[in-house]
């Protein structure tokens, strides 16, 4: 460790010290401002009234999405993504399991970074979230009609899927960048051979057609780390942003080696000139594995297909399709202004916000302004793209939203506070505490060309001190800011799920309206649905029972089953024959070794279970449905392998009689 | 009869002709778990809910009580009314045609009574729905209760609140009944002030 790098690192160390002692006074002073009538009016939804905004936190290593209302700070639903979740049975039955296979197998769980709203002439357009898979590269989209995950694609070639999954103007493409870089492709070489072997890769992924995300072409790019990423717009139509760090290529102690350089890159990508340079052939078939995993429409069964190629362009063989943008230290965000003329880059370890102007970036290009080459890539000069530095903005910037009215807003990591400040001038014009340590923040549509500028949601990496203690582990804290006028406000702080990396709001009205409130039985084409009780029924294949069986209050239909042995397989295919909104059914039978299922109104789901003790065993509906609910159970009978007991089931008389149900 | 009473009568048919498109009767169930809605929409040829599958929760709810499921095809009425209303319909322009007074008070006569009889008939399957009830296998039993929705008004069953009123075909047609009675009673008053 040089001297120089030791004395920075304890020059941070001291800056964490400083801000959290500062904070913990200014802590006091503003909790009893937010308890203030005041802005508890602005964040109180009355009883019976709805959020403004639907807002989508990231999970983090929970795996899902969590959908809160805002400005209460409501949780309103889950999503499960990349992980299981018993409580409705994703991951578990039948129909699901295929959405969490890979190239490695079943996996499931993925620490999911960041969302991605889908967007229409540069603004969200309310129809789906997108969201990244980091660990397991992945990609996964989540249907806003119904609030649930509908399609995952694996990437290859990507060891880490951080920087991703960024949208351009028209949800033409979600991004993909590995944030390790690893041998491409993949095989076994020594680690300290990085610089001859690791390779980076970004990928870009049609995402305008549901069911159909595939990769469209991946660049092979130099061994860095990858970090965040923007599309432009206006100006910059057509290019996508990518910050990079860990130009130095080390493998090893990266806070220290990756930290060595003055400046990193932030690499500019024109995707309109790489479509170009595939269409010229120049693009080269590559040998990969991954899995294209989605629900279908109807059925509502997942399908899990292999993919075996994927279109690679080298940036050396395509000129104009990549370019280096020297940005100072580390840098995470590389943010788009809602006119697409800034790119505002956050460099973790730096003391400016450098901001690129991408019409100076275009005209540097033309005039060839290059310092160098980096595998064939040019890297232009720093002043040739550099449109201003905000000056001492305070210590860790990382990532940038806007307000649409000509401010940016920055996070501060280390210094623990959101920095707002002015576009054109780079001024800093007003702060706010954050509890405690920022990484991003949201501004609802602050990534698009029309943010919606009211509100920024900070969402922390330590909580502390600010709700009541829970032990060791406790929950993120995510604080909530007018910034309607010219001081930032702290409205409200709330409690979240899992660890938000990122969030997207927007106008409630954009979703609310178009809600599924329940499947419809006649469409649905499960291939073991059972549309009414006259429906239902018992078929043994070899040791594979199929149960077919049918829900609705309060009933199941059979609720009495006889025959099964030990060693059989037996698949409880439910589904609900309501037809009315919020009528779930539940199942669960005894000594099941997954999970339950939940089952909405019309659609079909399956439980596997393989009982392994001769006995009578209890099913139940486990979502409390009816007056009835706790009636709502059945038995079944497992007998010894090789009895004679017949497969039979019985459903009761008053089942049969409201069959027509 | 009066050519005003001819356009009365004419201005009757054609509202009696929006009984084909608009519904006769609509009956809405209120309770707390329903912000949304529950109701069945009567028409001249069918039930159907007020949203799509209203129907189906309906007939989901009445099992508790042990009502039958209500199933349009299992009413005749609903075959035959059309053609009774396309016959009134063809009778009204028979009578604007012939300008006969006498044809006027017979045709007005059948129209009150067909109306009165629909009404009789509405009334009749309610009562059959809230009374034919399976006590041997309803889930929920009151000694004495009985859930026919009234034919106009308002009336608790258990946890609801059947509100039954006329829709926009009923209220038509009901115009139209007010209309023939004002030709009707013109044409008498033209005859007598005439003799």
């Amino acid at each position: 460790m040089s001297p120089s790098t030791r004395s920075r690192i304890l020059l941070a160390a001291g800056a964490v010290l400083l801000g959290g002692l500062t904070y913990a006074c200014a802590g006091s002073r503003s909790s009893s401002l937010a308890g203030s009538g005041d802005n508890a009016r602005r964040v109180y939804v009355a009883p019976g009234e709805h959020d403004e905004l639907y807002a989508f936190l990231s999970g983090g290593f929970g795996g899902q999405v969590g959908v809160y209302g805002l400005p209460s700070g409501r949780l309103l639903k889950t999503v499960p993504v990349f992980s299981q979740h018993a409580e409705n049975g994703w991951g578990y039955s039948e129909e699901t399991r295929p959405m969490l296979e890979t190239s490695f197998g079943f996996i499931p769980w993925d620490d999911l970074h960041h969302t991605a709203l889908s967007q229409t002439k540069g603004e969200d357009d309310g129809r789906w979230l997108f969201v990244n898979g980091n660990n397991t590269p992945r990609v996964a989209r989540i249907d806003l009609t119904h609030f649930e995950t509908t399609e995952i694609l694996e990437i290859p070639n990507a060891g880490g899927n951080h920087a991703s999954p960024f949208v351009t103007e028209n949800s033409e493409y979600i991004v993909s960048s590995t944030r390790f870089s690893i041998p491409v492709p993949n095989r076994d070489v020594p680690i300290e051979e990085y610089k001859k072997h690791f390779k980076g890769q970004i990928s870009f992924i049609t995402a305008d057609q549901p069911g159909k995300m595939d990769i469209a072409f991946q660049l092979v790019v130099p061994g860095f780390n990858y970090d965040l990423a923007r599309a432009g717009k206006g100006p910059s139509a057509g290019w996508m942003f990518f910050t990079s760090y860990n130009s130095e290529q080390a493998n090893t102690l990266l806070e220290v080696n990756a930290s060595q350089a003055d400046k990193d890159y932030i690499a500019a990508v024109n995707f309109r000139a790489a479509e170009a340079c595939m269409q010229q052939g120049k693009g080269r078939r590559a040998s990969v594995d991954y899995r294209h995993n989605y629900l279908d429409e109807f059925s509502r069964v997942a399908r899990s297909e292999r993919k075996t190629s994927v279109m690679q362009i080298l940036p050396a063989d395509c000129p104009g399709v990549m370019y280096f943008l020297p940005t100072p230290k580390s840098p995470h965000g590389a943010d788009v202004d809602p006119t697409g003329e800034f790119v505002v880059a956050g460099g973790k370890l730096a003391t400016v916000i450098p901001v690129h102007s991408t019409k100076k970036m275009l005209q540097a290009i033309k005039d060839k302004a290059f310092e160098g080459d980096l595998e064939g890539i040019p890297v232009l000069k720093y002043e040739s793209t550099l449109a201003g530095e905000v000056k001492e903005p305070g210590l860790g910037p990382l990532h940038t939203e806007f307000d649409g009215k000509g401010y940016a807003y920055t996070s501060m990591f280390i210094s623990s506070e959101i920095v707002k400040w002015k576009l054109g001038t780079w001024e800093v014009v007003d702060r706010a505490p954050t509890y405690y340590s920022v990484g991003h923040l949201m501004i609802p549509g602050g990534a698009t060309a029309k943010p919606f500028g009211k509100y920024a949601l900070a969402m922390n990496k330590i909580t502390k001190d600010r709700y009541l203690p829970t032990g060791p582990e406790l929950t993120h804290s995510a604080q909530l800011y007018d910034i309607s006028g010219e001081k930032m406000q702290l409205l409200l702080d709330f409690p979240t799920q899992g660890e938000p990396h990122y969030a997207n709001a927007l106008d409630a009205k954009l979703i609310k309206e178009r809600q599924v409130k329940f499947y419809s039985l006649a469409e649905n084409r499960h291939p073991h649905v059972a549309r009414a009780e006259r429906e239902v029924g018992l078929e043994r294949r070899g040791n594979v029972v199929h149960v077919r069986m049918t829900a609705t209050r309060s009933h199941f239909a059979p609720d009495n089953i006889e025959g099964v042995q030990v060693g059989d397989t037996v698949l409880f295919h439910v589904t609900n024959l309501e037809q009315d909104w919020d009528v779930p059914h539940g199942f669960a039978i005894l000594g099941a070794t997954n999970a339950e299922l939940l089952i909405m109104p019309g659609e079909t789901r399956t439980l596997r279970w393989t009982p392994t003790k001769a006995g009578v065993y209890p099913m139940y509906c486990t979502d409390f449905c009816s007056a009835l609910h706790q009636e709502m159970q059945g038995y079944v009978r497992v007998s010894p392998s090789g009895s004679s007991v017949a497969l039979k089931a019985n459903t009761s008389k008053s089942a049969a009689r409201s069959g027509s149900n | 009869m009066t050519s005003r009473a001819r356009w009365l009568v004419l201005a009757a048919v054609a509202l009696l002709g929006t009984a084909y498109v608009f519904p006769l009767w609509r009956v809405d169930l209120v309770a707390p778990q329903y912000p949304e809605g529950l109701g069945m929409l009567i028409r001249i040829d069918g039930v159907e809910g007020v949203k799509p599958n209203d129907l189906h929760s309906i007939n989901g709810l009445n099992h508790y009580i042990g009502m039958k499921a209500i199933v349009p095809e299992a009413i005749p009425e609903l075959r035959w009314m059309p053609w009774i209303l396309a016959g009134l319909m063809a009778g009204g322009l028979l009578v604007a045609a012939a300008r006969r007074r006498l044809l006027l008070y017979l045709w007005g006569a059948a129209l009150g009574l067909l109306l009165a009889a629909g009404l009789w008939d509405y009334w009749r399957w309610g009562y059959d729905y809230g009374h034919d009830i399976d006590r041997d296998h309803a889930i929920i039993k009151i000694p004495g209760m009985t859930y026919s929705p009234p034919v106009i008004g308002s009336k608790q069953l258990l946890n609801f609140r059947a509100n039954s009123w006329p829709s926009t075909g009923g209220l038509a047609m009901g115009v139209a009944a007010l209309l023939v009675a004002v030709a009707i009673v013109q044409t008498a008053r033209t005859r007598r002030e005439a003799a």
